[in-house]
């Protein structure tokens, strides 16, 4: 069979989202690959400016409906630098629980896409089943499955009490042990070792070079983590390590997601253990003064950047989000060299990419001769839909002067 | 005349074929379900799935060729429900049992997979046409153990007749023991057959969407799904007619419950197998059948051999 290009996206089957891949593939192995963002741009960032700060945490938290506590908190950590808030300790330690209950379930929700993606629905069966234990924990705590709301400028929301505790320790308790049954499988099944190792490999240089994050960084033995490296919340008080691997590949990925998923259980029991007393949110002012904040935060995918830019009004000037899978999507590309066809879809999905939190900046694209295409302005934008809509549907724009 | 024309189409033939196809289809993804904590289908779920494919729009591609497009699926059909007349169900001769017949058997249930090839190529798309590369592909590295396997009983007990194996193994039933490294052989290259995990690499959906079949809608592809639906059943039918050669001497009713037990068992089996592993990838799908399965196919036969000259 001759080189074929397919078309992996912006509608497929594996992918939970729309994005375009084509795939270059000669029999089936894949020669090369190029990919297509933006079919996910909802003007999140733009529509902030409109809002205030308040309304604008509850957008933002929209941005993904995985990781939303990460977005809000990042958000609200920018903010509060700016205004020179300093939250009260407890707020600080319930927002590191949330944030850490939000690991667990996104790296369980991860561990059964993977399983999908190599065809083992059974491991996703099982994955999700536990994952249900932690949807609940956080609806109990906060009111919501996803998008949880409990942020606020100055603190959180909602106080959590000795039952909450009592049932959160239960439930972790639960979890570490079914955590447990996965890593056997993880270290045991023969057919996940020989579908998941030596695929999509990413050599440390690489890592570094490409400027990954999160878990696809730290199966290339690269111990980036910014809960250790620029500590945020109560993570600094907190004793934890940072897991990395030597596998470099989806298997070294799996390995660190569930042993990070150990580490987060017993981040939650210190948590719980040393719970400070006192109050849960301080007064925060409605109008921010003018100024400007970058905020990091250590997503499950890796770490989320926002900054934001205040001009002394009620209503942000400027927000930007870079989700982690902008940053991680670099390296997709050098995973996929040489691989196989059959491995594209655990590759992208070993990133845990989250391309609608992704698209929401434009990249200058590339002409398929290498020339890099000029950004158009406003003008040109408006010049070429009037022209577009001229050719293609027959309709006549009046351009006015 | 009608007699023949009854059997074929109806019982024990064609129709009967259907309803305990869907019936195996039935337990298949009901206990699949159950071992994955799911709740699962209710027993009518095959049938009506059926009747949904069957009253939808059979939509073609343009540039599909429209004789091959229509006429594989009913090809693929016709050969495992033409399989399935040769098999002994609980009578110790099937309906129209003749000298060789197991071969005939075999070659049967290679026909599907041709099929399916054929569908993918014809179907002008790349996901379809990766699919029937892939499925041909499988087929080289499957068939040679599942024959090997499946001929091997047939090698001790001298005949190439379904009934005479089964003649056979009722005088001799303590031999049936000896044929299970082929029965295990056969039950794994089966998966590949039924093109199901670990070995369902030509329909991958989260790669090639739906393979061969991507371009398939309505009734063509309800006769798919029922033919793939039929092979399990006509597969299973088969190895217990070889493998498990027992209670074909029973009153009716007795050797009707036997065959029964015995194809559910051999369901089960294949349902655990697929919700043990993970999809393998279609090179080490290759390098397995042939380091592993052809091996022990192989041995199997040697042991028979052996048997054959030594005891009997």
């Amino acid at each position: 069979m001759a080189k074929v290009t397919i078309p992996i996206g912006p509608q497929h089957p594996s992918l939970k989202e729309p994005e375009s891949f084509s795939v270059t593939i000669d029999g089936e192995k894949i020669i090369s690959m190029t990919m297509k963002l933006g079919y996910n741009h909802r003007g999140i960032e733009k529509a902030c400016e409109e809002r205030t700060y308040l309304q604008d945490m509850y957008l933002i938290e929209r941005i993904c409906g995985i990781c939303s506590h990460t977005h809000s908190t990042c958000f609200i950590q920018a903010v509060e630098e700016i205004a020179g808030l300093e939250i009260p300790r407890r707020a600080a330690y319930i927002r590191s629980l949330v944030g850490e209950l939000e690991r667990i379930h996104s790296h369980l929700l991860w561990l059964g896409v993977a399983g999908h993606e190599i065809g083992f629905d059974t491991l996703l069966m099982y994955s999700w089943r536990d994952r249900e234990i932690v949807m609940d924990l956080l609806a109990m705590l906060t009111g919501n499955r996803v998008n949880y709301a409990i942020n606020t400028i100055g603190g959180i929301r909602r106080d959590i009490n000795a039952d909450n505790i009592r049932d959160i320790l239960k439930a972790v308790d639960t979890l570490e042990e079914r955590t447990k049954y996965y890593i056997q499988i993880a270290t045991q099944e023969v057919t996940l070792i020989q579908r998941l190792s030596g695929v999509g490999t990413l050599s440390f240089e690489d890592a570094k070079r490409l400027g990954a994050v999160g878990p696809t960084a730290r199966a290339s033995n690269l111990p980036r983590d910014t809960r250790k490296d620029d500590p945020y919340a109560a993570y600094g008080e907190l004793n934890f390590k940072v897991v990395t691997d030597t596998h470099n590949d989806v298997y070294g990925r799996t390995l660190v997601r569930v042993g990070e998923l150990m580490e987060s259980y017993a981040i939650i029991r210190q948590i719980l253990t040393n719970l400070p007393d006192g109050p849960i949110a301080v007064k925060a002012p409605r109008k921010i003064a003018p100024g400007e904040a970058t905020s990091r935060y250590e997503a499950p995918r890796g770490e989320d950047l926002h900054y934001v830019k205040s001009n002394g009004s009620d209503k942000p000037e400027r927000v930007k989000v870079r989700a982690p899978t902008l940053a991680n999507l670099q390296s997709v590309s050098k995973m996929l060299e040489n691989g196989y066809l059959a491995d594209f879809p655990i590759v992208i999905a070993a990133i845990d990419p989250c391309f609608s939190c992704t698209d929401r900046m434009i990249v200058g694209v590339h002409h398929p001769d290498g020339e890099l295409a000029g950004a158009m302005d406003w003008k040109a934008l408006r010049t070429y839909s009037i022209d577009w809509y001229k050719k293609n549907r027959g309709v006549n724009f009046k351009i006015k002067a | 005349m009608i007699h023949s024309l009854f059997a074929i189409f109806i019982f024990p033939g064609f129709l009967f074929l259907c309803v305990i196809s869907l019936a195996a289809e039935f337990i298949d993804r009901k206990v699949y379900a159950r071992l994955q904590n799911r709740v699962g289908p209710p027993w009518f779920q095959p049938l009506a799935d059926m009747i949904k494919l069957f009253g939808k729009e059979d939509i073609m591609p343009e540039e599909a060729n429209p004789l091959m497009f229509k006429g594989l699926p009913i090809f693929a059909l016709a050969a495992v429900a033409t399989a399935f007349l040769y098999i002994p169900l609980w009578s110790p001769e099937s309906l129209f049992s003749f000298d060789c017949d197991i071969i005939v058997v075999l070659y049967l249930l290679t026909l599907p997979t041709i099929a399916f090839f054929l569908a993918g190529w014809y179907s002008t798309s790349l996901y379809a046409m990766i699919g029937a590369i892939r499925s041909l592909t499988q087929l080289f590295a499957y068939e040679v153990p599942l024959f090997l396997g499946v001929l091997a009983p047939a090698i001790i007990a001298n005949t190439w007749s379904l009934s005479g194996l089964i003649a056979f193994y009722r005088i001799h039933p303590v031999l049936a023991a000896c044929n299970m490294l082929g029965f295990f052989v056969s039950i794994i290259a089966l998966q590949g057959k039924l093109e199901k995990v670990p070995f369902d690499i030509p329909e991958a959906e989260t790669e090639i969407v739906a393979g061969s079949f991507t371009e398939y809608s309505g009734r063509l592809l309800a006769m798919f799904r029922m033919a793939i639906a039929m092979e399990l059943v006509v597969g299973a039918s088969l190895f217990s007619a070889v493998f498990l050669p027992f209670g074909f001497g029973l009153p009716l009713a007795g050797a009707i419950a036997a065959y029964i037990v015995k194809i559910v068992f051999i369901i089960l089996l294949s349902c655990l197998i697929r919700t043990l592993f993970a999809r393998m990838r279609i090179d080490q799908m290759v390098e397995f059948c042939w380091k592993y399965l052809a091996p022990i196919a192989l041995t199997q036969i040697l042991i028979n051999l052996l048997i054959k000259g030594m005891v009997l």
